[in-house]
């Protein structure tokens, strides 16, 4: 079997679209465009009714009701309405303190951030080496003004699961909400929101074989969580979030969330196998260091450090595999990762990581083929790399003094 | 990042890899740079005693793309220059020449640091020396007035 050039491996940036999905959403655009909120003709009828298949589709997966599920953009949105919505909702009844950790994706961040600018505590939690966060902290960071407590299950650039259920149970105990931006782990590790407690997950459709632009948000009704909603509209989706549902995407999505439910155990299998034999290729290489707890974690997110490699330069090497760096040369900011920052990652490490994503569709040859790239490039690269001299002479380069910029 | 062919051909086929005998007197050697900051560069040079030309380059990189190209481009000018006219060499010509996007310029400025590093080093190395001929001359020249 020909392998097709690059490889992708980004499962974690985005996710090619299943076939079973484009089927079902191309069948839903030529024959069912109706506006799912029209109540006055079949044309509304059959689109909502569509809708409604999908809805139920995607609280399948989480074990929720249909009705708790509401349709947004995607996890973006979704981390957007969940924290600013409760935030704004709960406000009036004093509180206004929000936990949350340095960890998180860059919208639950600034989302917290654009918090704070209007008057509302917010607590980051620190994570340890391994990524995780402390229990014990969390408890001891929730206060009476507390309102919600926000934690994404799989990292995006690590792959670390925190403990949902552990978490959850301490929301409980202290009845703060608990909202998890799931955009990493739903489909792809078993979730269930009564086991867990949780109160809101955000969810996207592109990070699971399904379209792009489409997202939910699971909003727990018993006992209630109350939202103000950030658009002003026709009051869809309960009023959580105005705005035409778009029909083909929420069926794509739904799909993509049925073929989730049914061979979650067998997508798993596969990536675990894969993703073993490719950190133990890269281990074998010497002085590569897996980024993020090494058993609580997602396989199909391997986020290694390259000693003596930078990040972009290896992205240029490897460029036959389409993969993400947490090196600052990627990006136009030139500040390395603050995930790996927050997990005391150094600098130099920082600069030379790589973030590997499998998923449904890789196979073992492009991971054999990967391992062969990986190998050769990485003895180039680090024959000539200065700073590979020195470890191998066993220079602590932390002993050197650098002329930093 | 979109690179210029130039710049890839430099970072897929570096010239002058490698590195010079840093004890031999007349190899001076810059490292500049930091891991911290994702850049560090080794540039040597080998200098003939008698022209004061460079015979010989060479350097090790660790960095983005654009520093390696450009590291790379440097030992490739600097070979057969004396080190009055390495000296002048800059970065804007370094990143002129590889057309490096707007936020790599700091990698050609690493560069022109890492040339002027090793022409100083070489100095140092032979400092002493010139400054002894100087006063050997002198004391010849003082000889002959005598």
């Amino acid at each position: 079997m020909s392998i097709k050039l690059p490889i992708y491996l980004d499962y974690q940036s985005t996710t090619p679209i299943d076939p079973r999905v484009i089927d079902i959403m191309l069948t839903t655009m030529q024959n069912d465009f109706g506006n799912p909120h029209s109540r006055s003709h079949s044309y509304g009828w059959r689109a909502e009714e569509l809708v409604e298949i999908a809805r139920n589709q995607v609280a399948k997966l989480i074990n929720a009701n249909e009705k708790e599920i509401f349709f947004t953009s995607g996890a973006t949105e979704s981390n957007n309405i969940a924290i600013k919505g409760v935030a704004n909702f709960y406000k009036s009844n004093q509180e206004n303190h929000i936990i949350t950790v340095a960890t998180e994706h860059k919208c639950v961040i600034n989302s917290c951030r654009d918090l704070e600018q209007e008057g509302f505590k917010i607590t980051f939690l620190p994570v340890q080496k391994n990524g995780l966060i402390d229990l014990n902290q969390l408890r001891e960071a929730i206060t009476k003004q507390t309102a919600l407590v926000s934690v994404m299950a799989i990292n995006n650039e690590i792959g670390v699961i925190q403990p949902l259920a552990e978490i959850g149970k301490i929301c409980r105990e202290n009845q703060v909400f608990f909202h998890t931006d799931c955009a990493q782990a739903f489909g792809k590790i078993p979730l269930d929101v009564e086991a867990m407690n949780i109160d809101l997950m955000s969810i996207s459709g592109h990070k699971i074989y399904g379209p792009k632009g489409i997202g939910a948000l699971f909003v727990r009704r018993k006992p209630r969580v109350r939202i103000k909603p950030l658009f002003s509209g026709g009051g869809q989706e309960r009023g959580i979030r105005s705005g035409t549902v778009p029909t083909a995407l929420a069926v794509g999505l739904g799909k993509a969330s049925e073929i989730a439910l049914q061979e979650m155990h067998q997508d798993l299998q596969k990536v675990t196998k894969l993703s073993q034999k490719l950190a133990l290729a890269i281990s074998n290489l010497t002085h590569t260091y897996l980024n993020g707890d090494s058993q609580n974690r997602y396989p199909g997110n391997l986020n290694f450090s390259f000693a003596g490699i930078e990040g972009e330069s290896m992205i240029m090497a490897i460029k036959d595999l389409a993969v993400s760096s947490g090196s600052a040369c990627t990006s136009a900011s030139l500040e390395p990762s603050y995930v790996l920052y927050a997990l005391g990652v150094g600098a130099d490490l920082a600069h030379t990581s790589i973030r590997f994503g499998l998923g449904r569709f890789t196979t073992e040859e492009e991971i054999d083929f990967a391992i062969n790239l990986i190998t050769s490039k990485v003895q180039k690269l680090r024959n000539m790399s200065p700073l590979w001299d020195m470890i191998q002479k066993g220079i602590d380069l932390n002993s050197i003094k650098w002329q930093s910029h | 990042m979109s690179y210029s062919k130039k710049l890839l051909d430099h970072y897929e086929n570096p010239r002058n890899v490698g590195a010079l005998n840093d004890q031999a007197k007349n190899v001076g050697t810059g490292l500049v740079g930091a891991p911290a900051c994702g850049d560090v560069m080794q540039l040597q040079i080998e200098v003939d005693e008698k022209s004061q030309k460079i015979i010989d380059a060479k350097f090790k990189t660790f960095g983005c793309g654009s520093a390696i190209a450009s590291s790379s481009l440097a030992t490739e000018w600097l070979i057969g220059k004396n080190l009055d006219n390495a000296y002048q060499i800059t970065n804007k010509e370094i990143a002129a020449e590889l057309s490096l996007p707007p936020v790599k310029i700091h990698c050609s400025l690493l560069a022109e640091e890492a040339i002027q590093a090793a022409i100083a080093d070489y100095k140092k190395k032979n400092i002493s020396d010139s400054s002894k001929e100087q006063e050997e001359t002198e004391e010849s020249d003082s000889n002959k007035n005598s």
